[in-house]
């Protein structure tokens, strides 16, 4: 696995006496497209946070082109080149679209700290060609306040795009989208991952989206992997059929 | 006893529930299925009137509750038990079944702490110890127990079967239909089908915000493909 | 110090333990359930305290007298509580936080004035407890008799209140609220009633707190904000919700406050530190150490998460340079009209004008609520009186270093203070300019003590009141014009995102403690600007300008105007300013008229004056349309 863009080794992570994940190791390769998924509960969220540095991990190795990225700050893993979407869409709302993108590209560019330059004048048309990308530029003027869920999530993508990432975490990229975008939007993504060669991991419970989007599918209940392999391969799978649909004994 | 027409809600900007109708009538047991994040949950929050329903209808026992303060609805004979459990941890059990306590209602079975150690036998030896001291078993328990305090007509159950050992969802199901054997009308949601078909009279399947399917379990039961185009992987 | 001095100096700490132990529990539970700040609270404890005063005298200077009088103030002042929870509070528990504050100041502005209408502005000075005046020998000491009851006061409330929330339904309620009051709501309890009911146990206790320091403490109208001062501290030492927590905090600092008393002025190392000067910033230096080290005080706990979702905050619209050139041509204008009063009076604007519109910057669009902003303002008033007067400075270079020494003080107390987040950052922002108030105050060989600083008069050439407006309004102006400006750079853009979203600001590479710390650092100097160029219109500068008052008078300008609008700041140091000096010729209760007026505001227009003039335009415009 030495092509591997992340790999997770041994992954830990209690509460408070509660193992919320254990043992978790997987690896994800550039241009592929990893989806997490499993039931409520079952650690997906906790695990994603551990990966980008929200959360530190109890044990376990999180290697990032072979850079050991445990401890380090959200913002350095960012530095790195890992770009993140959250389950429910954090922008900045009072700011418009294209500013929410030109922010993370000042930022990028280390261009934040002036004081009387206006902002907004640099990096419109990178701006304008991520939001294109993500089919928002019509919307680059509206503040991010008034956008529709959907359309919050590609401007997510766009912002998560701007440091030119080799990894993107997403975690319920198409939670709350009407059910025609969510193909869309992870057709998008699945299609910029390919072209730039970026691995993508994501979570999800559109079992739709996964299964046609989804180059490879690992399967988390209550901490712990339970399956892994093509969509073929755990839509077989006897254990992920029970963590669905309850066991009968 | 219940029936819900039409109801949209939205959680944040996101549009959750798209046009949901359903009905539980007295003495029933419906489950409302779907994967997470189909809805299911914001359903039974709108009803409550906790997450505001911004458009259609919810009538209890012939009487509009839709633009009602969640009190008002509690105190109309409707409980509710959330999925997160939501105990009050500092507290311990008696004082969290306190906070439930409402008067008896002449039509609705009465409860009182004894019944209810009767009906949930775990919790009879932890009545001093705090919430926030219990498993998630226990704590399930507690948190049906607390809404039955308020003697209600109809119990909305939010994934009473969730993160549960297979001993203890075994239990629930019992206490489930005990519950339905006091008369009392029971909405629960559900990711777990055998659960469901163990308690639940009728079924609806919920997907991104809407009611695909509405009949009995038997119905449910003989149609595989259902199953497998919304609840299954 | 000797055995029975230390344990003399105990005793004092825990007598004076008790009432602010009480005034504090009230607070706490109150902020528990309802999570309204109460800046009104302290003016219960002095309603409490003028109340004993007068049931005293009216009943009769007896035992009976005394303890009916105590026990009747306390309960009427938990009535009064219930009476602001119901014509007030209770209208806006929807409202945004910040202008449930700026409804509570109101409340302490018309309280203040009712107890001056009715007691007078002298100090009243209460009758000892009858049958309780002597005193009491121990170790060879005396000790007022008075005083041990007291300290067996503080452990008998914590017990019947630890009582009461462990073996009552009510108790019960209020444990569960306080964690997740959407849930007591879903299981049928009303919330309306809860709330009331807690006010009012919360207000009897300051009440009683008041009353009982009758024997103690004179009646006196400064009280409401000093003792909302302390209970503030004491609330956040102890962790906000927390009884038992309150009760430790309030005995750590009655005892460390009797110990810098009792230690007095001690040489070390050839050094004269004075103890006793220690008092009044002693609770505010423990309670900066605490918060650092524990963010949620000694026993509190993270604060419940908000199950509300709230309203994104509007996009900020670009000031309209044309029209600031049509207002500076009409300010500049102004004095060739205009009497010598109102260029006096717009010399007091521009100069507030500027205060506000820095407390703006970092109260909205950094999203730092400040309690204590009078620092820089105060700061900068002093360092530029200090280095005229006793560096000897040209008064042009005292006028612009000055906001720089303020600047320097944000430096040390922004690095604390961006480690909250919260009300526990507007607390700490409150304490940094308790300290700095009680160092101007107690500081008499350098500051001038309570007297303050005289003779701080501009140069000659511009000795004028006109001349003065215009270096004012060039001043004061500028800042404001640059402080507009920074918001709409990357810099301000970083600060604008980070209080939007935290979590994205961090995911996106931004340090937003760095960029927080320096705009702390960035509007203490323009405050402290602001008030340097105060200091030389008045041509003296005292303590008050550092004082909670000023602090609070900058949150109503700003509220008032609308902490979502960029002129809203403006606005509202204008319309503040003047209204008080018109409402303070006509009336010698001024404060109850304007906190009248900002209570209509607040119940009319929750979104502040622009704000709601914006709303009722647009909503005009869309009836047109």
């Amino acid at each position: 696995m030495s092509d591997a863009v992340l790999q997770v080794e041994g992954l830990h992570k209690a509460f408070g006496g509660v193992r919320a994940v254990a043992d978790v190791s997987f690896a994800i390769t550039a241009g592929e497209m990893l989806a997490l998924i499993g039931p409520n509960g079952a650690g997906k969220s906790t695990c994603f946070n551990m990966l980008n540095g929200q959360l530190t991990p109890d044990a376990g190795i999180v290697r990032l082109a072979g850079r050991d990225i445990v401890g380090l700050r959200p913002r350095a893993v960012w530095r790195l080149g890992v770009g993140r979407t959250f389950q429910i869409t954090a922008t900045f709302v009072s700011l418009s679209v294209r500013e929410n993108v030109q922010m993370a590209l000042y930022s990028h560019a280390g261009r934040l700290r002036s004081l009387l330059q206006r902002f907004g004048a640099a990096f419109r048309p990178e701006a304008d060609a991520l939001l294109a990308q993500v089919g928002m530029l019509d919307q680059a003027e509206r503040p991010c306040g008034v956008l529709a869920y959907g359309d919050l999530k590609r401007v997510e993508l766009a912002m998560a795009l701007a440091n030119a990432p080799r990894l993107l975490l997403m975690d319920e990229p198409t939670a709350g989208m009407a059910p025609k975008e969510r193909v869309a939007l992870m057709e998008l993504t699945a299609g910029l991952a390919r072209a730039r060669n970026i691995a993508v991991l994501f979570t999800e419970h559109d079992m739709d989206v996964v299964f046609s989007q989804a180059d490879r599918i690992i399967v988390l209940d209550r901490g712990q992997l339970i399956a892994g392999g093509t969509p073929a391969e755990v839509r077989a799978n006897a254990n992920v059929r029970a963590v669905y649909l309850g066991s009968a004994h | 006893m219940l029936s819900v027409k039409g109801l949209h809600a939205f959680y944040g900007r996101a549009h959750i529930l798209q046009g949901v109708s359903l009905e539980a009538r007295a003495g029933e047991v419906v489950a409302l299925l779907g994967r997470n994040g189909a809805g299911k949950s914001t359903a039974l929050k709108s009803i409550m009137g906790l997450v505001p329903a911004a458009r259609g209808e919810v009538t209890f026992e012939g009487r509009r509750i839709e633009r009602l303060l969640p009190y008002r609805i509690a105190r109309l004979g409707l409980g509710y038990v959330p999925e997160e459990r939501r105990i009050f941890t500092d507290l311990t059990v008696m004082e969290n079944l306190e906070v439930g306590r409402q008067s008896a209602r002449g039509d609705a079975p009465v409860w009182t702490e004894e019944r209810l150690f009767a009906l949930f036998p775990n919790l009879a030896g932890m009545r001093d110890r705090p919430g926030g001291r219990m498993s998630g078993g226990e704590q399930q328990m507690l948190t049906i127990a607390r809404t039955l305090m308020g003697n209600p007509r109809c119990v909305l159950l939010d994934e009473p079967s969730e993160g549960l050992a297979p001993i203890i969802v075994e239990q629930m199901a019992h206490s489930i239909r005990t519950l339905k054997g006091e008369g009392l009308s029971v909405l629960l949601c559900e990711q777990n089908l055998h659960f469901s078909q163990a308690v639940a009279d009728r079924a609806y399947i919920v997907e991104k915000g809407q009611i695909r399917f509405g009949g009995t379990m038997a119905e449910l039961a003989s149609d595989s493909s259902l199953r497998e185009q919304y609840l299954s992987v | 110090m000797s055995f029975a001095s230390i344990i003399i100096q105990l005793l004092n700490g825990l007598a004076a333990a008790s009432s602010l132990f009480l005034v504090s529990a009230g607070l706490s539970l109150i902020f528990g359930v309802t999570r309204i700040v109460n800046f009104a609270h302290g003016s219960l404890y002095m309603l409490g305290l003028y109340g004993a005063y007068s049931l005293i005298e009216a009943l009769g200077r007896t035992p009976l007298g005394f303890w009916s009088a105590v026990v009747v103030a306390a309960l009427a002042v938990g009535l009064a509580g219930v009476l602001i929870e119901m014509l007030v509070l209770r209208r806006i528990y929807r409202a945004p936080e910040l202008f449930q504050l700026l409804a509570t100041f109101a409340v302490v502005l018309v309280i203040k004035d009712i107890a001056l209408f009715v007691w007078g502005a002298e100090d009243l000075v209460g009758p000892r407890a009858p049958g309780l005046s002597m005193a009491v020998e121990i170790l060879g000491k005396r000790i007022p008799a008075y005083d041990l009851l007291l300290i067996a006061i503080g452990p008998v409330v914590l017990g019947v209140l630890w009582l009461l929330l462990t073996r009552t339904r009510w108790g019960a309620l209020v444990r569960a609220a306080t964690q997740d009051r959407e849930m007591v709501g879903a299981l049928g309890v009303d919330q309306a009633k809860l709330f009331t009911s807690v006010f009012f146990v919360g207000s009897v206790l300051a009440g009683l707190g008041g009353a009982l320091q009758i024997p103690r403490e004179p009646a006196n109208l400064d009280l409401d904000l000093s003792v909302i001062a302390d209970a503030f501290v004491i609330t956040v030492v102890g962790g906000l919700g927390s009884i038992g927590g309150a009760f430790l905090a309030a005995i750590i600092i009655g005892v460390a406050k009797a110990f810098c008393i009792g230690i007095g002025t001690v040489t070390w190392f050839g050094l004269e530190i004075s103890f006793s000067k220690l008092t009044l910033v002693v609770e505010f230096l423990i309670m900066a150490l605490v918060l650092v080290a524990r963010p949620y005080g000694l026993l509190g706990k993270p604060q419940a998460v908000q199950r509300v979702a709230a309203d994104p905050v509007p996009p900020l619209t670009a000031p309209s340079w044309s029209m600031a050139l049509v207002w500076v041509m009409l300010l500049v204008g102004v004095p060739l009209v205009a009497d010598r009063y109102v260029t006096i009076l717009l010399t007091d604007i521009v100069c507030f004008a500027l205060f506000a519109v820095s407390l703006h910057f970092i109260m909205g669009p950094a999203g730092m609520v400040s309690f204590g902003h009078a620092a820089y303002f105060g700061l900068g008033a002093y360092a530029a009186g200090l280095l005229f007067k006793r560096a000897g400075l040209p008064m042009e270079a005292a006028l612009l270093v000055a906001p720089l020494c303020a600047g320097a003080f944000a430096v040390v107390y922004g690095w604390f203070c961006v480690r909250l987040s919260g009300v526990y950052l507007a607390m700490l922002t409150l304490a940094f300019a308790q300290i700095s108030w009680s160092i101007v105050f107690q500081w008499d060989s350098v500051t001038g003590g309570s007297n303050g600083v005289f003779g701080i008069w501009p140069s000659a050439w511009l000795a004028d009141k006109t001349t003065y407006y215009y270096l004012a309004l060039a001043c004061c102006g500028t800042g404001i014009a640059f402080l507009w400006r920074v918001l709409f750079s990357p810099f301000g853009f970083a600060l604008r995102a980070g209080r939007d979203s935290p979590l994205r600001a961090e995911a996106i590479g931004i340090d937003l403690r760095g960029f927080q710390w320096a705009a702390f650092v960035l509007v203490g100097t323009l405050a402290g600007l602001a008030g340097s160029v105060y200091a030389f219109s008045k041509g003296s500068i005292s303590p008050s300008t550092i004082s909670i008052g000023q602090s609070t008078d900058g949150l109503i300008m700003v509220l008032l105007g609308g902490v979502e609008t960029l002129t809203g700041p403006v606005v509202g140091a204008a319309i503040y300013t003047w209204l008080r000096d018109v409402v303070a010729r006509h009336t010698e209760f001024w404060r109850a008229v304007m906190g009248g007026v900002i209570l209509l505001i607040v119940l009319l227009f929750p979104q502040g004056l622009v704000g709601g003039l914006k709303a009722l335009v647009f909503r005009w415009q869309e009836r047109q349309a």
